[in-house]
């Protein structure tokens, strides 16, 4: 009740209307620098033709009536949703023992997610280049324990791929959800262990649910980022495969067209949109 | 008085190796970028044959590695100025809708925080799209506008937050004694909420360095960024030097953390 009070209170102090004199700055960046850019992307689309001289569907028809690119835009997908199940998998855990631990071990812990997050994502791809490659540790390894006769061939597949993706995609999904463990209430499941439920059940009826939220933040943005990480998935998904980021550098720089690039990329935007809308819808549905 | 059952040793079990292979997947890429590093051979080899500096002195060979040295220079520019600019703006727009409650706020709020999770590389594309047809020529400018926008948003959500738990009597009393608002804002709101803008500074200088989607459309050849050459040189030729950059990127990140969380308490920050 006093806090009640005291929101309401400071809400009138300090105005309840938004200063707009404050906000214009910025405003009026996103406006000229975010805005105009996406107007002129979405007109550019309309051009038929790559010398921009006919106006018309011509590209987008192009894009959506053509089954490789149509197959471009379902492996994005599929890849976007590989490292949101991959990072899911194992941030949990590592989130539960975090929970779990005293405050020394949780420093540590989330100095060694924060490192990765804070190398540059260049330099994490390169990382799974030594250690994917031929030579590379886990061929070594695979190679000494007798596992395989011949190197097995890591890069330039969507296995690869996902794996390098859940490292440096990991830590997009860890921060939410240990944030989230941290405010849950510990009575809520010593209640339902206290009631017979096991280790299992408690984590998939109590937890779980709990959690939701943050693993739809972080699920979110592991989705966004993984499906427009151009430079991991030209390194190490190669040339063989394509997904829309490198369809779109390549129209846009090598073969210059624009219109198609302009199409290519608002594809992106949309099918971005659709995950992280179907994300949230999740979560919603998940409330009731 | 629990008993262990046989269902609860698998969970301990599957929680334990989860998390194992987690902290390896997240540590053990660093570590073997820097232990690469200091190879003496030619190739990207893990183990190295032998360890040497021989990489290291290449990489600061002034003449050898010019092009790397420039673009090292053009990024921490951007990311400096994208930074400077980025925190006063968005410092004044987070001070705007802070504690507002009317939709209006909660739209502007959602319109400053989505760079955040738009495809920034269809931002890229689009930026490079409205130069050309707006006639401006490329330029290390044209990279700092690009980079605030995408930026920008990391500051204004840590100045947000801080300023959401900022406690409004303070406010209130500074008022009432008589203070303006602008001496308010710098004797009381200000000092409470540096270390939120510090860290969001932090982060957002951080991943102007690291930015590829939006540098990818806008750099150049005379304006080269530098994770845009490291790709380059990721795609050719597989240079050890890479390796050597990447050992110095994480040691000057490292010491950055370091101080960010000695002065802002970062870790605490990012763990909730």
């Amino acid at each position: 009740m006093a806090g009640a009070i005291a929101v309401a209170g400071g809400a009138t102090a300090s105005g309840e209307r938004v200063d707009w004199r404050l906000a214009a700055p910025l405003g009026l960046t996103y406006l000229f620098f975010f805005a105009a850019p996406f107007a002129i992307l979405l007109g550019i689309s309309f051009y038929a033709d790559a010398e921009q001289t006919r106006l018309g569907l011509g590209s987008w028809v192009k894009f959506y009536s053509d089954a490789f690119y149509l197959k471009v835009i379902f492996d994005t997908l599929k890849l976007g949703f590989f490292a949101v199940a991959a990072t899911t998998l194992v941030a949990y855990p590592l989130a539960l023992v975090f929970r779990a631990s005293g405050p020394r071990v949780q420093r540590v812990l989330i100095f060694v997610i924060l490192m990765p997050l804070l190398t540059s994502v260049v330099i994490r791809t390169f990382a799974w280049i030594v250690i994917l490659a031929r030579e590379g540790v886990v061929n070594q390894t695979l190679m000494t324990l007798g596992l395989t006769a011949a190197p097995l061939n890591l890069l330039q597949t969507e296995l690869g791929l996902v794996i390098a993706l859940t490292q440096i995609e990991m830590p997009l999904m860890l921060l939410p959800l240990l944030t989230i463990m941290n405010q849950m209430d510990q009575n809520l499941v010593d209640a339902s262990r206290a009631l017979g439920a096991s280790q299992w059940r408690t984590f998939f009826r109590v937890v779980l649910p709990l959690t939701l939220p943050g693993w739809i933040a972080g699920a979110t943005l592991v989705f966004a980022s993984s499906t427009t990480a151009f430079i991991s998935q030209t390194v190490i998904g190669g040339a063989r495969l394509v997904y829309l980021p490198a369809l779109i550098y390549q129209q846009a720089t090598v073969v210059y067209n624009w219109p198609f690039a302009a199409v290519a990329s608002l594809t992106l935007l949309f099918t971005v949109l659709a995950g992280i809308m179907a994300l949230g819808w999740l979560g919603r549905f998940a409330k009731t | 008085m629990q008993r262990s059952t046989f269902s609860d040793i698998t969970y301990k079990w599957a929680v334990g190796l989860l998390a194992g292979l987690g902290i390896l997947i997240l540590v053990g890429p660093v570590a073997i970028v820097i232990a690469t590093s200091f190879t003496t051979s030619q190739t990207l080899r893990f183990p190295p044959p032998e360890l040497s500096l021989r990489w290291y002195r290449e990489l600061f060979d002034p003449v050898r590695s010019a092009q790397i040295h420039i673009a090292a220079w053009n990024s921490v520019w951007v990311a400096f100025c994208a930074t400077a600019v980025g925190m006063v703006l968005s410092v004044l727009a987070a001070l705007a809708v802070a504690r507002v409650s009317r939709p209006s706020a909660r739209l502007l709020e959602a319109g400053f925080l989505s760079p955040l999770v738009l495809p920034t590389l269809s931002y890229g594309l689009a930026a490079l799209m409205f130069f050309s047809v707006m006639g401006i020529r490329p330029s290390l400018n044209l990279l700092i506008a690009g980079h605030l926008v995408v930026i920008a948003p990391f500051i204004f959500r840590t100045t947000l937050a801080s300023l959401t738990q900022l406690d409004p009597g303070l406010l209130e009393a500074s008022q009432s004694l008589g203070a303006s608002r602008l001496y308010a804002f710098r004797r009381i709101t200000l000092p409470l909420i540096a270390p939120g803008i510090a860290a969001g500074c932090f982060l957002a200088f951080i991943s102007s360095m690291d930015n590829v989607p939006v540098s990818l459309f806008l750099s150049t050849a005379r304006t080269g960024m530098l994770p845009i050459r490291m790709w380059g040189m990721m795609e050719s030729t597989l240079d050890v030097r890479i390796a050597a950059i990447a050992g110095v990127l994480i040691l000057a990140t490292l010491v950055l953390m370091l101080v960010m969380d000695r002065l802002t308490g970062l870790t605490k920050r990012m763990s909730g």
